[in-house]
């Protein structure tokens, strides 16, 4: 019937899932590092740096940032907790990996295709704080600490506003499964016209912006950079950390943008799908779509994170119980209230 | 219930008495955190320099700071007593690194002032156009820099960018782009290299756009003003009892301007220019009022290209230079604020004591009282939006 219906012992299919996971982060990471914060940065912000290395557009640059990390001494400070110090990194790593366990690329080309997948991504990725945590204490300096403990702060604040912007894509999609969301915008309609089928960022463009928003918050991005806020602490809690440790918390944090762009462009902008493209073709198009539509998400988030100054913790929570919430708690209503009456 | 029977939990000392439930007891134990001593420097980014904050935090909240100083301290009022009056302004160039030139101008008029001569009038001009650069070059810094502080990274690289233009001026015409060691005692080394008035006229274009899109992207930014309006209010009175001078004191809604209300010097009489001032004396004044004045700056600068005497550059001088005894007291409006010298001449070759009055170190000694009650992130903002530089806080 198709290319893809071939029998494959379910060891084997475990293995190949396994290698795609831990392939699509640190791929992910480096993409989103290479294009946006070497290049797109270094055009917005006239750097001159990053657009030198290597000749053409300054290709090198981030080869000769890892061969740099790679050289760099293993510090570990003496009166750190060698132990939990050098689990963080991996903590915040295998977070990122998780989320990737449940975004679908195609119709088929899911690691495990979860009745809540929805709930699981956002779950899992709240994961990373405790690693976070772990390595603010574990690194005993209270530059590391201070902003350990805003990590955790800003993350149950924003976990909300995160969860509800969603809530309003399952209300419309009826179902928590992240493939069942995709075909629900791949096969819906717009008043009756299927021609681009029913992004829910139309439907739900306020939750859009509150997911990014939210998701901000989460990956401690500007303008929600307080744990790492480097004019303030240093690096908050990766201040201790060097060499290839560093590296990992690099890798966690544009692999999480990645995820969450990948998260929104499924929730939001239809994931894989083209609207009438099915079955092999889609299987074949679906992980490049996903990609274009990933990037465009992470080009927003980046956009943002370039252009605007830092919050302070109080006026951040503030925004996310004052603001934030109220207005996701409305758009659920409205949501529901529409979704009944239709 | 007893008290007396239940056993407290090891560790905490509180009296039972003075709670009705054991549980209250047991709250008030764990909330009562003790204070954090938090060292920000001597390395630290917000610090620019080696400025110690040993800050003491409830929390966030910062309960007391305490400035260090002195990491820095290089002993230029000392070593001036050992050098000539020529080779004084190599070392008054180092005080505030990002606008050297201005430096020089105090010291060389307090020496041309003991020796009674004055440089001729382009002489004046010029040294005039170069200080309005080197302000031109220190705000732009301090934009950019701003930005940085608050968590912006955009707009430092701009700062950085259109700062390096004015840089080229500098070195242009003097020499150098950081200690341009320009002025003699009676005039410049060099005339204006050719092409350097045009150049100039460019270059000030360059920097009112700049301010425009630095007024667009930070001071049109919600979250900047967020981040500063009402943060670390210097009320006028008190930074005048503190000795805060400069665009500092001035954000404070005191109209002081030294190019204009004190002793005439330069060519600022001949000069059409606003004194801005802002009411609020908040962080975010102290960004308004620095943007106004590098627009103001570059204006300037345009009319002193405009008026350009023509004429020699150097006033007579004797070959070897011995001033005669005497007091002079010489103070200008620097980039960062009121610096002043006062030289004592014994008649030697060499100035016998001199006092440098340099803006930052009264700057920064409003500091503890600034930063008490404020969170961790507003000691950032507030340290950048006074704008020190550690050489002219430890000289």
């Amino acid at each position: 019937m198709n290319a893809l219906a071939v029998e494959i012992p379910w060891g084997v299919l475990l293995a190949i899932k396994a290698v795609v996971i831990l392939a699509v982060v640190p791929l992910g990471a480096l993409v989103l590092g290479y294009t946006f914060l070497l290049k797109m940065m270094s055009h917005m912000q006239s750097r001159l740096g990053p657009m030198d290395p290597g000749g053409f557009h300054g290709w090198f640059q981030l080869i000769g940032d890892g061969i740099k990390f790679l050289q760099k001494e293993d510090i570990v400070p003496d009166e750190a907790d060698r132990r939990v110090f050098a689990l963080a990194p991996t903590v915040v790593v295998i977070s990122t990996f998780l989320i990737f366990v449940v975004i679908p690329a195609g119709p088929r080309l899911q690691v495990a295709n979860l009745d809540v997948g929805v709930f699981y991504a956002l779950a899992v990725s709240s994961l990373s704080v405790i690693g976070v945590l772990m390595a603010g204490w574990a690194s005993a300096n209270k530059f590391a600490l201070i902003g350990a403990l805003r990590a955790a702060a800003q993350l149950i604040a924003y976990e909300l506003p995160l969860l509800l912007a969603v809530v309003g894509v399952v209300i419309q999609a009826g179902t928590m499964s992240l493939q069942g969301i995709v075909s629900a915008q791949q096969d819906g309609a717009i008043f009756g016209w299927s021609g681009i089928g029913n992004p829910f960022i139309l439907t739900q463009f306020v939750g859009f912006l509150l997911f990014l928003i939210a998701a901000q918050a989460e990956l401690t991005q500007t303008p929600f950079d307080m744990p790492v806020a480097e004019s303030e602490l240093v690096a908050g809690y990766m201040v201790e950390y060097t060499g290839f440790r560093f590296l990992f918390f690099f890798i966690g944090e544009f692999g999480t943008a990645t995820a969450f762009a990948a998260l929104a462009a499924t929730l939001f902008l239809g994931g894989w799908s083209i609207p009438g493209v099915h079955g092999t073709a889609a299987d074949l198009l679906g992980p490049l779509v996903l990609v274009l539509k990933l990037m465009a998400v992470a080009f927003l988030m980046f956009w943002v994170r370039f252009t605007y100054p830092r919050l302070r913790e109080d006026q951040l929570q503030a925004l996310a119980w004052k603001v934030l919430i109220p207005i996701a708690l409305v758009n659920v209503i409205i949501t529901a209230i529409i979704k009944v009456a239709i | 219930m007893s008290t007396t029977e239940q056993p407290m939990t090891p560790g905490f000392e509180v009296d039972p008495a003075a709670f009705r439930h054991l549980a209250d007891a047991q709250v008030n134990v764990e909330l009562d955190t003790g204070d954090m001593i938090l060292n920000m420097g001597p390395q630290h980014p917000a610090t620019h320099g080696t400025l110690r904050l040993v800050v003491r935090l409830d929390g966030e909240r910062v309960i007391a700071a305490d400035p260090v100083i002195g990491y820095m301290h290089r002993g230029y009022e000392k070593l001036t007593e050992f050098r000539t009056y020529p080779q004084v302004t190599t070392l008054i160039n180092r005080i505030d690194w990002l606008s050297s030139f201005a430096n020089e101008v105090p010291f060389v008029h307090a020496a041309e002032q003991l020796m009674e001569i004055e440089a001729p009038p382009r002489a004046q001009y010029i040294r005039t156009a170069l200080t309005e650069l080197s302000r031109i070059a220190t705000f732009l810094l301090f934009l950019g820099e701003m930005g940085l502080q608050v968590g912006a990274l955009t707009p430092a690289f701009y700062g950085f960018r259109d700062r390096e233009h004015v840089l080229n001026l500098i070195e242009a015409a003097t020499g150098g782009r950081f200690h341009p060691n320009f002025n003699r005692i009676g005039g410049l080394k060099d005339d204006l290299p050719w092409g350097w008035i045009a150049e100039t006229r460019n270059t000030m274009k360059i920097v009112l756009d700049a301010c425009d899109v630095f007024e667009d992207l930070v001071v049109g930014n919600e979250i900047f003003q967020a981040r500063t309006r009402s943060i670390g209010i210097i009320p006028g009175e008190l930074g005048a009892s503190y000795g805060v001078s400069g665009s500092n004191l001035r954000a404070s809604g005191v109209d002081w301007d030294l190019r204009r209300d004190g002793a005439p010097y330069l060519a600022y009489p001949d000069l059409d220019f606003q004194v801005f001032t802002h009411p609020d004396g908040d962080s975010f004044s102290r960004y308004w009022v620095r943007l106004q004045e590098t627009r103001e700056s570059a204006r300037m600068v345009l009319q002193l290209l405009d008026g350009m005497p023509a004429g020699p550059i150097m006033a007579k001088v004797p070959r070897i230079i011995k001033v005669p005894e005497g007091e002079a007291w010489v103070e200008t409006e620097n980039p960062l604020g009121q610096m002043g010298y006062y030289v004592v001449s014994k008649g030697a070759t060499g100035p016998f004591r001199v006092k440098i009055r340099s803006a930052s170190f009264s700057n920064v000694s409003i500091l503890p009282w600034m930063l008490r009650g404020v969170y961790v992130p507003d000691v950032v903002t507030i340290l950048a939006s006074l704008y020190f530089i550690l050489g002219d806080i430890d000289r």
